[in-house]
């Protein structure tokens, strides 16, 4: 599996991702808005009390970006600043640094999705503004980006042991 | 601010996460903790100190009992290591459009 990687980029306002993704624009951009449910890892990277089934983007500029929870609550994440299929899409990411909801904060994540040839897309993710975050950007960055050489595998079994002991 | 590392360390060993598990049901002593698990009450004070060395769980004494609760900090530390938020994101996102691409092209 070809891990994300980190452009030689150390702004301290912003993370940034690339991924080469083995599917046609159109796809991976249908993928990543329409069928956000489908991969979000919505066990982790989520604020609502229930458990998380569901995360939408409403398909327009000013649409919500929420979670939906197994009880039908919601909970916002942020809004659309550009919808622009299917290439580039700008969200904000209103989410403070004890992961509550805050209209306010207005971090901007910015996602382009470039064709590589018919069957491919390199997708650009930029997570910037991260000022908005004050005093506590250092660890916002943190969590945003890899640190270290903390494997992928063992974050995802701290997720699921955490995950478990919750249960 | 704990350690994260031994949050997962703690963790990582089954019958230390069942004794976890139990002590997010309520306060209880060691004994009460060996009831009903196949351990004996040493080994369970073992895996306490390691709980909470790792900030998973706080002890207390009440009259002549020694009482042991769950500690939320080691939680919330295990939380915020997990960083590598865009990473995952995205490889989970990697994933799922492969996924959608190779249903696309299978033959009908």
């Amino acid at each position: 599996m070809t891990e994300p990687t980190v452009p030689a980029d150390t702004d301290p306002n912003s993370v940034r991702k690339v991924m080469n993704v083995q599917a046609h624009t159109v796809l991976a951009w249908r993928v990543f808005t329409e069928k956000m449910g489908t991969w979000w890892p919505l066990a982790v990277y989520k604020i609502g009390k229930t458990k998380a089934v569901d995360a939408i983007i409403e398909p327009r500029v000013g649409g919500r970006w929420y979670e939906r929870g197994d009880d039908g609550s919601t909970c916002q994440w942020g809004s659309v600043l550009s919808w622009e299929p299917p290439s580039r899409l700008v969200l904000s990411w209103d989410i403070d640094a004890n992961w509550q909801y805050d209209p306010d904060l207005k971090t901007e994540i910015e996602v382009r999705f470039i064709a590589e040839g018919r069957d491919a897309t390199r997708v650009e993710l930029e997570h910037r503004k991260l000022d908005r975050y004050g005093a506590r950007r250092d660890e916002m960055r943190r969590i945003f980006d890899t640190e270290g050489d903390w494997g992928r595998l063992l974050a995802m079994f701290a997720a699921r042991a955490v995950e478990e002991t919750r249960a | 601010m704990m350690n994260a590392e031994r949050v997962l360390d703690a963790l990582g060993d089954p019958t230390r996460r069942l004794v976890f598990k139990r002590l997010r049901e309520g306060n209880r002593s060691v004994t009460e903790l060996a009831r009903g698990l196949d351990v004996s009450r040493p080994a369970v004070s073992q895996h306490l100190k390691v709980l909470r060395t790792a900030g998973l769980a706080v002890v207390r004494t009440e009259g002549t009992r020694r009482l042991y609760a769950i500690d939320t900090r080691g939680i919330e530390a295990a939380r915020s290591w997990l960083d590598g938020f865009w990473d995952n994101a995205l490889v989970a996102f990697k994933a799922a459009a492969e996924g959608e691409a190779a249903k696309e092209r299978k033959p009908r």
